[in-house]
């Protein structure tokens, strides 16, 4: 066997250390990381109670932009309520949206690829077959058919976009497990003995995580993005602060000059989208272990 | 060919018999139930159980199912239930007004995309390509809704340029149309050029186009007769099995213009529990996308010699 071809790392020197350097050299980047971790840490304080309550209502309604009072920065709503404290109050919900939507679909996706790609045959027919249909079904029949099993709701549309997102996650892992299952290091650890579960966890899948992680914040950027349509459409979060909802109240505050809702809703929900789409193709390059 | 034809027709079976199942199963435990929806909130059970057995809704579920069969097997889905219009003409004139809602933009986005994405990928390495790849990801970064508000405030309302909404069928439409066609050539444009930009560059980086350059061929020569060709081949992958679903239209654009087309009426039927729309609509969504996920491996074959049909 060729191997010395391969270059020797030095000591120390993981793949996840190789990629954090990566990632570091771009200043963007950074900014990037900063703004996700900082919608998170706005997410946990969130669920502390550390958040002032936005459905208390600070000025008469509609009041415009000021500089004197934090809760004013971005004016108020149609109730005197702070829109600065609702878009808080919205990255909590659309965090958490991203995030449960993520620990859904990514095991499963994962799961459902590694099987099918490893055992191939029937397993993997039954595999396909399954996401097939769920691929043939348009996207947001399901979605509203699960929030009438579940009641509206944010539990509903996570579970229905989990439920849906898996497809694209499973369909690369599977590629990836029929290729990787064939290769000399699967079938030396076989020969030394290795069971089915010792090779898919141990030695296959951890050859496949780069897809997953990649994978992740692609989904909690789309379950972000959705939410918005979805909410639109009404089939969104009910109750509690959602950008969905502010977006959807936009048309008609445009119409009548209040402008601040929207603005601020726009770039707020543009911010984080940007920083996941960013964060998502930096890893991307980033976690490729064939650019050593 | 034909061989491989008929038996990846024959592999869709198994898949519309899924379908027709989550379909079905969703729909007749969980869904809105169409009479009480149909004769308001103040009507007797009796009433209800007699329209429901007009409806064929009392018999046993296997008959229902199979009742759903041979609705699909005869293309005939009968009447709605909210409006009692026939359903094929209600699918027919639906399916034309979405097709003229997504297909002048999908057609003309297309081309245009695949141009920029030449350009940006004939400048790589450089700034120019740095800039415009922050540029795709802040177009993909807008919300689809706020693009629809600010570009239907900014276009329609405060310049006015275009029509706010409305849909008129036939010629006279076109003037309501063109700002959702606007809007989704904008939103198709950073994730389009983004993706086609990646193949041209993978192609680029093929061992056939160093061959050409070191025949001596011309950089323009080297971009249009060889990279642009190859690139095609995963470009109709792509672009194909989009079709089906422009049919549907766009749920978003056609509520929010108020243009009555499939995506619309699709969401609606579900609210009202309209089952008859409901399975015609997917049925004919799940049969479209087997279609062409065929018709695109058949292209396949039949752009790139290397490709055998098995």
């Amino acid at each position: 066997m060729a191997l010395d071809g391969v270059k020797k790392l030095p000591k120390g020197d993981t793949l996840a250390r190789r990629a954090w350097r990566r990632l570091r050299g771009s200043r963007l980047n950074l900014v990037c990381f900063a703004i996700i971790a900082s919608y998170l840490v706005l997410a946990v304080l969130g669920y502390a109670g550390h958040i002032p309550d936005f459905q208390q209502q600070v000025a008469p309604k509609f009041s415009p932009p000021e500089w004197s009072k934090p809760a004013l920065w971005l004016g108020t709503d149609v109730f005197g309520r702070s829109i600065l404290f609702k878009l808080f109050a919205g990255a909590k919900t659309a965090m958490t949206l991203g995030l449960l939507v993520t620990c859904i679909s990514l095991p499963v996706g994962l799961f459902m690829g590694s099987v099918a790609g490893y055992y191939g045959g029937k397993i993997d027919g039954l595999v396909q077959w399954i996401y097939s249909v769920i691929v043939s079904v348009p996207y947001i029949l399901l979605i509203i058919a699960i929030s009438y099993i579940l009641g509206k709701g944010m539990l509903a549309i996570c579970i229905a976009m989990g439920v849906v997102g898996w497809v694209g996650l499973c369909r690369m892992t599977r590629a990836e497990f029929m290729k990787l299952r064939e290769r000399e290091f699967v079938l030396a650890s076989r020969l030394l003995g290795a069971g089915d579960a010792r090779l898919i966890f141990r030695h296959i899948l951890p050859n496949v995580m780069h897809i997953a992680i990649v994978a992740a914040s692609m989904e909690i950027m789309g379950a972000i993005k959705a939410e918005v349509i979805l909410t639109y459409l009404g089939v969104g979060v009910q109750d509690g602060a959602s950008w969905g909802q502010m977006i959807s109240d936009a048309p008609g505050e445009l119409m009548i000059g209040v402008w601040w809702p929207t603005v601020g809703v726009s770039i707020t929900l543009f911010l984080i989208v940007f920083a996941l789409n960013k964060v998502g193709d930096a890893l991307r390059d980033a976690l490729d272990p064939r650019l050593v | 060919m034909i061989q491989y034809i008929v038996r990846r027709l024959f592999q869709m079976i198994p898949i519309l018999v899924g379908v027709t199942l989550l379909i079905f199963f969703l729909f007749t435990f969980f869904g809105e139930d169409p009479a009480r929806v149909a004769l308001g909130s103040h009507a007797t059970p009796a009433k209800i159980a007699a329209l429901r057995a007009k409806w064929g809704l009392d018999k046993p579920l296997i008959e229902q199912y199979l009742q759903f069969w041979r609705e699909i097997l005869t293309a005939d889905f009968g009447r709605s239930f909210v409006s009692g219009e026939k359903l094929s003409t209600v699918f027919k004139q639906g399916a034309f007004v979405s097709l003229s809602v997504t297909l002048p933009p999908f057609v003309l986005g297309t081309i245009l995309n695949i141009a920029v994405a030449m350009l940006v990928s004939w400048y790589r390495g450089g700034v120019f390509e740095r800039f415009m790849s922050v540029i795709f990801t802040a177009c993909m970064s807008v919300s689809y809704l706020v693009y629809v508000i600010l570009l239907q405030y900014f276009l329609a309302y405060k310049l006015d340029i275009f029509e706010i909404n409305g849909f008129i069928p036939g010629m006279k439409g076109v003037a309501f149309l063109f700002l959702p066609w606007v809007i989704t050539m904008i939103v198709q444009f950073g994730p389009d050029v983004r993706l086609y930009r990646s193949i041209l560059l993978e192609e680029a980086k093929a061992d056939y186009v160093r061959t050409a350059r070191a025949k001596g061929l011309s950089e323009t020569k080297v971009m249009f007769k060889h990279v642009l060709k190859n690139a095609m081949i995963p470009v109709i992958t792509y672009t194909v099995v989009e079709v089906p679903f422009l049919v549907m239209g766009s749920f978003v654009l056609e509520k929010y213009f108020s243009i009555p087309g499939l995506g619309d009426l699709l969401v609606s039927s579900v609210n009202t529990g309209d089952f008859p729309v409901i399975k015609g609509v997917t049925i004919m969504i799940a049969v479209a996308y087997s279609v062409f996920n065929l018709v695109t491996d058949v292209l396949y074959a039949a752009v790139d010699p290397r490709v055998k049909l098995s």
